[in-house]
């Protein structure tokens, strides 16, 4: 599929146009899954660990079980023997996992039993009697010392707690070091942290004993989940029933709740009666394992005097908590775009995941791809820092220039089209970076810290999951597709169905509006519904910023096929040729012969009524579905771990004001610009708000958010009061300069942007507060920048400056 | 145990609901539980993220911080409560869909409440003012930038309306 030459050439595509969603939830009528209310419907409240790690020595129920009101009180001996155990992303069978843990605990909140009451409330009740005898076992929570021989292990089967480890060298890396006129090395952390969404995860659960069919309702954001669910109940996967028309309250990565769902299956079932679970806030942040990367980088660059970067050794070392799904993975992805928006010859990755006591984690926004552009941008400036070189101007000498693009990485995957310094260029003079120069200095010598960050950053999109095979061999999975069924019915009607659930991301504007361009008809007229999973289209749900260009993709194939089928039947009756045929707004004639026409009425009355005007090659009724492949998908690595992943790489360029309280050591940005070229966007307002929540979120990445514990393994930023989310007071007004490269990948040219902002703003952020801090002639790499870790710093140097006045004591 | 169950009754959304509730019933879980008015939103039961925002007597509170009994005699106004009588959208309901200022829509009830309590108290309010009327509600999906556009576009409407 090529893309429309010029992206102005649309009718609806780039418009700005209102959304099909804004109106029901604006009104209150939003459908999320804790709003379904089932005639009978009981709750569930769990019992958590309070202990990282320990062994459980015995568990009495039967004062909960007496509680009026009470249902059944579940524990893991009984789950664990009856399920199966959730699936694992790398190739670790021994790290088992199930909803409940069954003879030992792991992490602090893991779920230990659940009750099922009539409401919450005495649910929650029941499990305060719910008594567990645990013998506490020494936690381990660091990843390096828990690397290291002899430290307890946190899964004694699998017999260590290092669950993935490569070494990926791509190029001649030793040589290029040895070349080079320079080198540094440095650490960078990246703090845990999550998306957080304002909904937690919810689940109802029903089982039918007539049809024998599991019906759920959750919300849900995550691929091949109801078989998934199916498996670990022992369940053909037409058992299994997904209601994707359900709200999803914001994702961004998370909302996985594989192990809740199970859980809630197997209690509805079990008991013959609905059942639904929604965690609390604290059971969300503790026990729900929605924790993004918890990453150390060692970086080490190779570089020239004129700022050229020859090559790069990152070791990644991820502290992935108490068990492992898929998050081991988000090392994985990084590959696609290891070197960033640069040309950088050689690079070598030495991704390692650790298992260690802390919550689990799950995939986060951009699956790894921002915590290593945060990487990545701080040794740009500490190359520029040190060579005493524009940061500008270093970026400029080594970002892939327009005329190289499609352009080979070393890791094996192609970028398809950029224009990065023109984005750069328009960013830079949106927010005329002399004056914010002029202005940074002018607060410098009034006696403020302030500084200027800059990030240029890619963001792949697509969502491949080629990282799969890359790092588990016996995962052989080449295809992430995704589809889209179009059908007009009798009363001209058109309705577009999807499979999967949206949580915010506006895929009923995407899917009308790109069937809209293609069959001339106005989108605010075209219906798109989620079809549950026994009733959908094979789909990965929108991960990997993904949907602009697959589902998009795929509604255009079905939409297009729909336009084929209405040309041949106008061909058949006015007995010309396919191609003597003008097709326009939905009504086909004979070309120059206008007055020759059939209407979009008489077409589909033909389809649907009158066989005998149906071409005999078009089946009646007009349906049609399109599954659409990644494209550039399909691949398996090479024996060397190249591997084309993401197909699109849209790019960002983040230029960012921030001064610092030298009293109280608060950060504020005071000016935020981000330019953006994700192709051709849709919907406009789409982009830019999800760009706008990515940077919000970036912020906070680099700020304020982090799950922090003490030393026995304990969260303590359990609530809304220590996790600090910013607010629209943190976050300050952001500019957002459009930039347009097609995709010649894509149906219209179309780039993903569903993590867009995210990938750049940690970094851009922690650029600009080190060189507010550069004068004082230090450094922070560690994420959260947070005030006290400021003030800390500052503290510091202030005593140091004034050490030497101190009269000898 | 059996909990003893309290009449209340309130005005909700400008017609009388009564009920009998649990002394620990919160007023967020009456109104979405007991009344399926469940256009108000859970997000944290401790009182931060604001999504749980209701009109109480005219003012914004957090339902998850009152208990329903609290309620008995008073006057609640929940999003489902703030179109026009004629079911038009009201105008600042209209400018949160001109301005995209939602994704998901998980805080959108919360914050439609409070731009509504600010715009009764501020027609006019400068940027500064909206953002800090809106700072008590989380919104994790937008960057706050088109809901502040939402609300001073809706101020701008309803002062050309009163001209
Ligand atoms: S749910 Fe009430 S403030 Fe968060
Ligand atoms: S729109 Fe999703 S949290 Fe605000």
């Amino acid at each position: 599929m090529g893309h429309a030459a010029s992206p102005s050439g649309f009718r609806y595509i780039g418009a700005k146009r209102r959304t099909k969603e804004d109106p029901r939830f604006v009104t209150g009528r939003g459908r999320y899954a804790a709003d379904v209310a089932l005639p009978g419907l009981k709750h569930v409240a769990l019992v958590a660990s309070p202990h990282a790690s320990a062994r459980i020595v015995s568990i009495r129920t039967d004062a909960a079980r007496a509680l009026r009101g009470i249902h059944y009180v579940l524990t893991g001996e009984e789950f664990c023997a009856t399920t199966d155990s959730l699936p694992i992303g790398v190739d670790a069978p021994k790290v088992r996992r199930w909803s409940l843990a069954h003879e030992r605990v792991r992490y602090a909140g893991e779920w230990v039993a659940a009750v099922v009451a009539d409401s919450r409330a005495l649910a929650e009740d029941a499990a305060e009697l719910v008594e567990v005898e645990y013998e506490p076992l020494p936690p381990i929570l660091d990843p390096e010392q828990a690397m290291v021989d002899g430290s307890p292990l946190v899964h004694p089967a699998y017999g260590s707690n290092v669950i993935l480890h490569r070494n990926f060298v791509w190029g001649p890396v030793d040589d290029q070091f040895a070349a080079a006129d320079h080198q540094l090395e440095f650490r960078a952390v990246w703090s845990r942290s999550a998306t957080v969404p304002i909904e937690t995860f919810a689940v109802v659960g029903q089982w039918n004993p007539g049809t024998e069919i599991l019906d759920i309702w959750a919300s849900i954001q995550m691929p091949k989940f109801p078989d998934q669910t199916a498996n670990a109940l022992r369940l053909p996967g037409n058992a299994v029933r997904v209601h994707y028309d359900i709200d999803v309250g914001g994702s961004y990565g998370v909302k996985r709740g594989l192990k809740h769902t199970v859980l809630v299956g197997y209690l509805a079932k079990r008991l013959g009666m609905p059942v639904r679970l929604v965690e609390d806030r604290l059971e969300n942040m503790r026990g729900g394992d929605m924790h993004g990367p918890d990453r150390l980088f060692d970086m080490k660059v190779a570089f020239d005097r004129d700022g050229t970067i020859r090559a790069l050794k990152i070791r990644a070392v991820d502290n992935v908590g108490a068990y492992a799904g898929r998050a081991p993975f988000q090392l994985g992805k990084p590959v696609s775009a290891i070197c960033g928006p640069y040309l950088i010859p050689a690079i070598a990755y030495e991704p390692v995941a650790v298992l260690t006591n802390k919550t689990p984690q799950e995939a986060v926004r951009g699956f790894g791809q921002a915590p290593t552009n945060f990487a990545l941008e701080r040794t740009m400036d500490r190359v520029a820092q040190f060579l005493n070189m524009d940061r500008v101007a270093l970026r400029k000498t080594n970002l892939i220039r327009k005329e190289q693009f499609p352009y080979t990485i070393p890791s094996g995957s192609t970028y398809d089209s950029g224009d990065y310094h023109t984005v750069l260029d328009k960013a830079l003079a949106a927010i005329d970076y002399p004056a914010l120069q002029r202005r940074r200095d002018a607060a410098r010598q009034a006696g403020r810290l302030a500084g200027i960050g800059i990030a240029t950053c890619l963001e792949p999109s697509g969502g491949n999951s080629a990282f799969e095979p890359l790092l588990n061999s016996k995962n052989q999975t080449t295809t992430w597709m995704d589809s889209c069924l179009v059908r007009v019915d009798l009363s001209g009607s058109i309705t577009g169905i999807m499979g999967t659930s949206s949580s915010g991301q506006g895929h009923e504007t995407l899917v009308s509006t790109v069937i809209g361009e293609i069959l001339e008809r106005d989108p605010m007229d075209i219906r798109v519904v989620h079809a549950d999973s026994l009733n959908a289209l094979p789909s990965n749900s929108p991960v990997g910023s993904r949907m602009a260009i697959m589902l998009g993709g795929a509604a255009a194939g079905a939409a297009r096929k729909i336009k084929d089928a209405l040309i041949a039947i106008a061909a058949h009756n006015f007995e010309c040729a396919k191609e003597d045929i003008a097709y326009r707004d939905g009504n086909a004639s004979l070309k120059g012969v206008p007055e020759k026409v059939l209407t979009w009425g008489q077409l589909v009355e033909i389809a649907h009524r009158k066989f005998h005007a149906m071409p005999p090659d078009i089946e009646p009724g007009l349906q049609a579905k399109f599954v659409w492949e990644v494209p550039t998908g399909g691949g398996l690595p090479t024996p060397d771990g190249r591997i084309q992943i993401y197909p699109c790489y849209a790019f960002e360029a983040h230029i960012v004001y921030v001064e610092i309280d030298p009293a109280t050591a608060a950060p504020t940005i005071k000016q935020y610009i981000c330019g953006h070229d994700c192709g051709v966007m849709i919907n406009p307002d789409i982009v830019h708000g999800m760009t706008y929540g990515g940077i919000a979120h970036g912020i906070g990445a680099a700020l304020y958010e982090k799950f922090t514990y003490d030393d026995n393994g304990q969260l303590t930023s359990g609530t809304f009061m220590d996790y600090l989310i910013p607010s629209a007071l943190e976050v300050p007004p952001i500019r957002i300069v459009d930039h347009c490269t097609p995709s010649p990948l894509t149906t219209f040219g179309q780039k993903g942007s569903g993590e867009a902002g995210y990938l750049g703003a940690p970094a851009a952020v922690a650029n600009a507060v080190n060189d507010a801090l550069a004068l004082l002639g230090v450094e922070l790499n560690e994420l959260p920048l947070s005030h006290l870790a400021i003030f800390e710093t500052l503290c510091k140097t202030t005593l140091n400056k004034r050490a030497p006045n101190k009269r000898p004591t | 145990m059996t909990e003893t169950l309290y009449g209340i009754s309130a005005e909700v959304n400008g017609t009388v609901r009564a009920g009998q509730v649990v002394a620990r019933t919160s007023l967020v879980d009456w109104l979405r539980e007991h009344l399926h008015l469940t256009g108000t939103h859970v997000g944290c039961e401790h009182g931060v993220c604001g999504a749980c925002s209701v009109m109480f007597d005219g003012e914004p509170v957090r339902s998850c911080l009152m208990y329903a009994v609290q309620a008995n005699g008073h006057r609640v106004t929940t999003v489902e409560g703030l179109q026009r009588p004629d079911g038009q959208l009201s105008v600042l309901q209209d400018s949160f869909c001109e301005t995209h200022a939602l994704q998901c829509g998980y805080c959108t009830p919360g914050m439609l409440i409070a731009a509504q309590a600010l715009l009764d108290a501020n027609p006019r309010p400068t940027e500064h003012e909206i953002r800090e009327a809106i700072s008590g509600n989380l919104c994790r999906c937008t960057g706050y930038q088109q809901i502040v556009e939402a609300i001073a576009l809706a101020a701008q409407r309803m002062g050309e309306d009163a001209t």
